[in-house]
């Protein structure tokens, strides 16, 4: 197992460094891409400050609070898109066909796949994630402790391993649905844009859905109500705030699972 | 040993290790066809059905058959990429589809219409992903990479970007990556199609050379007779999943029972010539006429009795293609084959 | 007569191309219904705080919410229509061959985008519509006159959203690559068409501007004749003219592009 996760390493490594030589051909676009993806995240934060313009709360929660919030969620989505954010090639590359092509080199094919298209430019979406998060830290008026500072780096690690997971059954997904790569965006876009808001805003049975069903609240909602002594969504046990790396575990393991069964399916229909 | 041979080919193997061994293997796919608006209706393709035969190491073998017969599929399974339906299967001792990673690095692929090469960046950055990828010892890699090179001319493309190549160049840049890691074997799926006639000779040659020299077992789909006549001493063609015929080329003829077409240039145009049952008119175009006769018998007397009864300007005997000599041994009653989209594996 | 069937053939030719993608249909269906819901929470939020933001009270901004999902995809809001055909076209250079068809550029590929616009709507976006008139209230007109007027408002939108995907597909010509501009387009279509928040609701001078660019006729006019927010004439007029704008740019645009093609040989 350990072995096996050191060659995957080792491929994504490689295939990741080719993808990178490869856009540096395009040094022009690249730049340009690069200052278009921080474009398109800033405005993203716009939106926010745009509705905090004309209110002074949201759900009960005031601009820093939402902004801290907002890092966290969109610093851990920038890191699993980054690393696996073009997996929805799957799709494409099964049915052009250039799928096989990955099956008859001697690395695991989800490392293959995961390192495929790899884009630096996807850097912009941590970059101005962390630079809200680096505002909301200090302004937010957190009353720190050392087991709150130890909890934000472990948030954004367990958040990430989330959305890892998250992009990576997506890819599962494609499997059967070649065409379907959309579905995905559902649950990681969509999932970082709902993580930006408070827990307040959403109705309950929608909050019980991103926590059990879709264990979301995870990433950010539950540990950030602990930094900053918010009651936790759904009354949860005081101990939840420490869960998220058991959840992220869990949430990997499943989209393992789910992987090798695509994986398998594939090998036993050929389509 | 291949017992689902016919018998008319080859009766029996070189003598050698045995080095792909496919045994009573099948592939069945379940297809989902839509019968109506919202009727789906399940039906169970064989792709390839109790399909057994084997390859001793160093044999270079031409695998053919008409479109959608089982011949990709064949591949897929031995190369790991699909797992088989039922039977058994080995490729230099391993089982592809339980062991895909340990066989990738005894193996080299080629897919004539699909380049693995890193479109954007200089052929050579494609050659040492593949050093590190496939752990080639340094020493290894710079010897083959010179060789192969210098055999298929591509000293002086290195550093282009293969987006530049042509057809033929970038053909030859996929044959150096799929033998940089010294394979035992070589699938390579229609190396020839769409190249000019020096770039197919160069990859002839070079396929020959490789053979005989490094011992390389070498299996070949292709749609190209001069790529089988020229490099694979055994053929085997499948159809609907199944082997029809093993043996070598010259052999096909005489199974298929197929014709050779009679080219007659006349003075004038006339009627389509009558020879009774032993020739028939195919085509006629104002003075020429095409007729078809058994390959299998001698052109004279044919000749002989046109010439006397007919005003002969000119006339030549044309061999059959690899298509038609295929057709003719798969459909020997003298039909026409349905054209390849119609001929499916249901 | 013939023209006027050739271009009707053209359309509907779009449309079955769309048509065509079943599961990715039925993926943005389901995508676009997610992103509605959140997007109704969050809004509903905000308008609690503050009710009669930009004017619309809840059940208007929840029917806006529910309108941007329904015309995202049928406006191409975010990029995805027809030019990235023709980006690629032009990329590859494929785009000489369609000089020669007998046929205008322009409103050839304006019939298949208006096919595709139909497609879109019926296929994609009304389902999200609905789902969202069933579970939360909305602000829909019971009379058919204001219908009529919104599906006025719509097609005027659709011709200026072609117009602005036209303009910025062309500039391949001389840019030769269009990753860049479909993100510029992805951006400002979101933004700028009121995707994420409703432009009446920009403070200031910026939502002065912003209401009066181009993208405000694509989600927010319309959504504003729906809901009875506007004069029916300033309306149109407002669309008509960022239509008739951007159409005739995309004309001298394309006749400088020809020339460029026939310069250098096609």
């Amino acid at each position: 197992m350990g072995e096996r996760a050191r060659e995957g390493l080792r491929a994504y490594r490689l295939i990741a460094a080719m993808w990178m030589r490869s856009t540096m051909m395009y040094r022009t676009s690249f730049a340009l891409t690069m200052a278009g993806n921080l474009l398109v995240t800033g405005l993203d934060f716009a939106t926010i400050l745009l509705m905090f313009s004309r209110v002074d709360s949201l759900g009960g929660w005031s601009l820093p609070e939402v902004a801290f919030l907002y890092g966290l969620s969109a610093t851990a989505f920038g890191f699993a898109d980054l690393v696996l954010g073009s997996m929805d090639v799957l799709g494409t590359r099964i049915r052009d066909g250039s799928f096989d092509m990955l099956l008859v080199r001697p690395a695991p094919v989800l490392a293959q796949i995961g390192a495929d298209h790899f884009a630096l430019r996807r850097l912009g979406r941590v970059v101005q994630g962390a630079v809200v998060l680096g505002w909301a830290l200090v302004s937010a008026g957190i009353d720190w402790t050392p087991a709150k500072v130890l909890l934000v780096p472990l948030m954004l690690g367990a958040g990430a391993a989330i959305f890892c997971a998250l992009f990576v059954a997506g890819a599962a997904f494609q499997f059967l649905a070649q065409d379907a790569a959309e579905v995905q965006n559902s649950f990681t876009y969509g999932g970082t844009t709902l993580l930006q808001y408070p827990p307040t805003v959403f109705g309950k049975d929608f909050v019980r859905g991103v926590t059990f069903l879709l264990p979301l609240a995870f990433v950010n909602w539950v540990p950030a109500a602990y930094v900053l002594g918010r009651p936790y969504p759904l009354r949860l046990p005081a101990w939840a705030a420490w869960s998220p790396p058991l959840v992220a575990v869990v949430c990997c393991a499943l989209a393992g699972l789910a992987w090798r069964a695509g994986l398998r399916a594939y090998r036993s229909t050929g389509s | 040993m291949s017992d689902t041979s016919d018998g008319t080919g080859r009766a029996s193997h070189p003598a050698g290790e045995v080095f792909i061994e496919v045994d009573e293997v099948e592939k069945v796919f379940e297809v989902r066809r839509k019968t109506g608006f919202l009727k789906r209706e399940r039906r169970q393709v064989r792709a390839v059905d109790a399909l057994s035969f084997t390859v001793a190491r160093g044999e270079m073998v031409g695998y053919i058959g008409p479109n959608g017969a089982g011949k990709s599929t064949t591949i897929k399974m031995l190369t790991g990429i699909l797992t088989p339906s039922g039977g058994r299967l080995r490729v230099a001792g391993i089982d592809p589809a339980r062991e895909r990673t340990r066989l990738a690095h005894r193996i080299g692929v080629v897919f004539g219409q699909r380049t693995t090469l890193w479109w954007d960046l200089p052929l050579i950055d494609s050659y040492r992903l593949t050093h590190r990828m496939y752990r080639i010892p340094d020493a290894r890699y710079r010897e083959n990479l010179d060789r192969l090179v210098e055999l298929l001319s591509l000293e002086s493309l290195l550093d282009v970007p293969v987006r530049q190549l042509s057809l033929g160049q970038r053909m030859r840049g996929d044959i150096v990556a799929a033998l940089l890691h010294d394979p035992d074997v070589l699938y390579l799926d229609e190396p020839t199609i769409g190249l000019d006639v020096i770039s197919k000779a160069k990859v002839r040659d070079f396929l020959r050379e490789l053979n005989t020299e490094r011992g390389t077992t070498v299996l070949l789909t292709t749609h190209d007779l001069q790529d089988i006549e020229q490099l694979c001493s055994r053929v085997m063609v499948i159809d609907h999943g199944r082997l029809v015929y093993d043996g070598p080329l010259a052999g096909l003829h005489e199974v298929g029972e197929s014709e050779r077409t009679l080219v007659v240039d006349l003075e004038r145009e006339l009627p389509p010539i009558d020879m009774g049952a032993s020739a028939r008119v195919v085509k006629v175009e104002g003075p020429r006429q095409w007729l078809a006769f058994p390959a299998s018998e001698s052109a004279a007397p044919l000749v002989a009795r046109i010439a006397a009864e007919y005003p002969l300007l000119d006339l030549s005997v044309r061999e059959p293609d690899i298509e038609t000599v295929i057709a003719a041994m798969l459909y020997p009653t003298g039909d026409t084959p349905r054209p390849p989209s119609e001929r499916t594996t249901a | 007569m013939g023209v006027g069937r050739l271009y009707t053939a053209v359309a509907a030719g779009g449309f079955r191309r769309y048509a065509t993608y079943r599961a990715a249909t039925a993926a943005g269906v389901f995508t676009n219904t997610a992103f509605g819901i959140i997007l109704v929470y969050t809004y509903l939020a905000l308008w609690d705080e503050k009710p009669h933001l930009g004017g619309y009270d809840q059940a208007q901004a929840v029917t806006y919410v529910w309108l941007g999902q329904c015309l995202f995809a049928t406006l191409a809001i975010s990029g995805g229509g027809v030019e990235k055909d023709l980006m690629e076209r032009i990329r590859t250079g494929a785009i000489a061959i369609d000089l020669y068809r007998p046929a205008d550029l322009q409103l050839w590929w304006l019939s298949t985008d208006l096919g595709r616009s139909l497609f879109q709507l019926l296929g994609r976006g009304v389902i999200p519509f609905l789902v969202g008139a069933v579970f939360f209230p909305m602000a829909l007109p019971v009379d058919a006159g204001t219908w009529a007027a919104f599906l006025v408002a719509l097609l005027l939108a659709m011709l200026v959203s072609f117009g602005i995907r036209y303009l910025l597909a062309l500039s391949v010509f001389w840019l030769l690559d269009g990753m860049g501009v479909s993100q510029v387009l992805a951006i400002t279509g979101i933004f700028f068409s009121g995707m994420s928040l409703p432009l009446n609701v920009f403070p200031g001078a910026f939502g002065e501007v912003v209401r009066f660019l181009p993208w405000a006729a694509q989600l927010q006019v319309p959504a504003d004749v729906l809901l009875g927010e506007t004069g029916l004439t300033r309306a149109f007029a407002f669309q008509a003219a960022w239509a008739a704008a951007l159409l005739t740019a995309g004309r001298l645009l394309q006749s400088a592009a020809t020339r460029r093609v026939v310069v250098q040989g096609g």
